[in-house]
């Protein structure tokens, strides 16, 4: 029986295991933008805090995703067996890009435009929602796409701690020694990044266009 | 509107403007002239509060700039720089009509003004409103500029050295318009040069900036007769122009 036999004949629960997750990353997603997005634009303008905060969040995606997970999950409140604390892990890790790529994003929009902006009487919040966001869009859709993708991959591991999702058959397989089973959950996943990268690449390239 | 001994310190404690006493007269044209760094630009920011003054005050229109609201006061005064500083994701019209937007105005009023406002800086409105920036020459660009600065009918206007990124034809026609438009509007404009030529051509009198600290005002006629050792300096350079174009 090879890859897609299997696919077909366990389809129901492929699709179940993709809906986990596609709910693990959009939720993951969602916060870690809910963090990223307004943290990059609070630090605009101060580059010794923002220093110290893209520091750390570079040191949080050094810790090996597995290990992570793991120590995740004796802590209190977040921690334990299951899809929140996988959630946590996930938005630590894409949270990194969007902030990194909102503050540079943000910080390379021409002064000479931001100049003339305040000069003429824009209020600091008229400047922020009408000329920098807007013009630092492609870099902030890209920090957004590459996060997408990287928690695509992440989210796999998360079965590990009884989160689900399509990493459920890869850790089936690699107990069962089968790469038919590890592959019915790769191939779906891979398909995943590729289906959201080029959704949001989409956008990218549209709002660069403006 | 006045200064009266203004100065601007950074930090660090080094003056970039020193004790500035200058009135500048309701209509005229008063241009800062001086080298790179002389603090034309600050002095400049310093009147629509980009920058705020460490001593001394600006009056404006009689009132401190300081009792002003930043917003309004900016607002009220038309601001063009160097590379336009033109909204690149905006069409021609949006650009142009900024400020108008910014006060609400009515949405027809808008349109009108902003036709007006394109013809009278020379680019014909069916032509170039839809454009982006990005579609402009650096002469048009700086139209647009001259264009959205004065949408809102601001009373007053800065000019931090608008033409000096043109080539000299371009930059020739733009400062011929300019100085017919500004006897024309009567605005009080106060604009910023390190170009000698284009400081005797536009302005009605000319403050001369050395190191932060102001040598003097002079009309065009005496400037180039009076003594300090900076006019010299500048009335030289203007001569080895002279002397390259074949010794006249």
């Amino acid at each position: 029986m090879n890859w897609y036999e299997f696919l077909l004949r366990n389809r129901s629960e492929v699709f179940e295991r993709s809906l986990e997750h596609i709910g693990l990353v959009g939720a993951s997603m969602a916060i870690s933008l809910a963090i990223g997005l307004p943290l990059g634009i609070a630090l605009v303008g101060r580059a010794k805090m923002q220093r110290w905060v893209i520091g750390a969040a570079n040191v949080v995606q050094t810790i090996p995703s597995l290990a992570l997970f793991g120590f995740l999950i004796p802590v209190p409140w977040i921690g334990g067996v299951g899809a929140s604390t996988a959630i946590v892990a996930l938005s630590l890790y894409a949270v990194l890009p969007i902030l990194r790529n909102t503050c540079t994003g943000i910080a390379e929009v021409d002064p000479a435009v931001v100049e003339s902006a305040r000069g003429m009487g824009m209020t600091s919040w008229q400047v922020l929602w009408q000329v920098q966001l807007p013009l630092a869009a492609p870099v902030l859709l890209a920090g957004i796409r590459v996060s997408t993708a990287m928690c695509i991959g992440i989210t796999t591991i998360a079965a590990a701690i009884g989160a689900g999702g399509l990493g459920v058959f890869i850790f089936r397989g690699l107990a069962m020694v089968n790469n038919q089973v590890i592959l019915a959950g790769a191939i779906p996943a891979a398909f995943l990044a590729i289906v959201a990268d080029s959704g949001l690449g989409y956008f990218q390239r549209s709002s660069a266009r403006r | 509107m006045e200064f009266r001994g203004t100065t601007y310190r950074l930090p660090s404690g080094t003056a970039l403007v020193s004790g500035l006493n200058l009135r500048v007269a309701c209509g005229e044209t008063l241009v800062l002239l001086g080298r790179s760094g002389s603090g034309k630009t600050t002095t400049l920011k310093l009147i629509n509060r980009l920058l705020e003054p460490t001593e001394g005050e600006i009056l404006i229109s009689g009132h401190p700039s300081l009792s002003w609201d930043p917003i309004q006061l900016r607002r009220g005064i038309g601001y063009v720089i160097q590379d336009a500083g033109l909204f690149p994701h905006w069409t021609v019209e949006r650009n142009v009509g900024l400020v108008p937007h910014l006060e609400k105005w009515p949405e027809e009023r808008i349109q009108t003004r902003v036709r007006e406002m394109l013809s009278l800086v020379g680019l014909p409105p069916e032509e170039f409103s839809n454009r982006l920036p990005s579609d402009l020459s650096g002469g048009q660009k700086q139209r647009v500029g001259v264009a959205r600065a004065l949408a809102a009918d601001p009373p007053i206007l800065l000019m931090d050295e608008p033409f000096a990124a043109l080539d000299p034809i371009t930059r020739a026609d733009l400062q011929r318009e300019f100085r017919a438009l500004a006897m024309r509007l009567k605005k009080t404009i106060v604009f910023v040069t390190h170009d000698v030529r284009e400081a005797l051509f536009l302005g009605t009198r000319i403050a001369l900036l050395d190191q932060g600290r102001l040598v003097g005002v002079y009309a065009p006629a005496e400037f180039l007769k009076a003594t300090e050792p900076e006019i010299h300096a500048f009335a030289a350079s203007l001569d080895f122009d002279r002397g390259q174009k074949g010794g006249q």
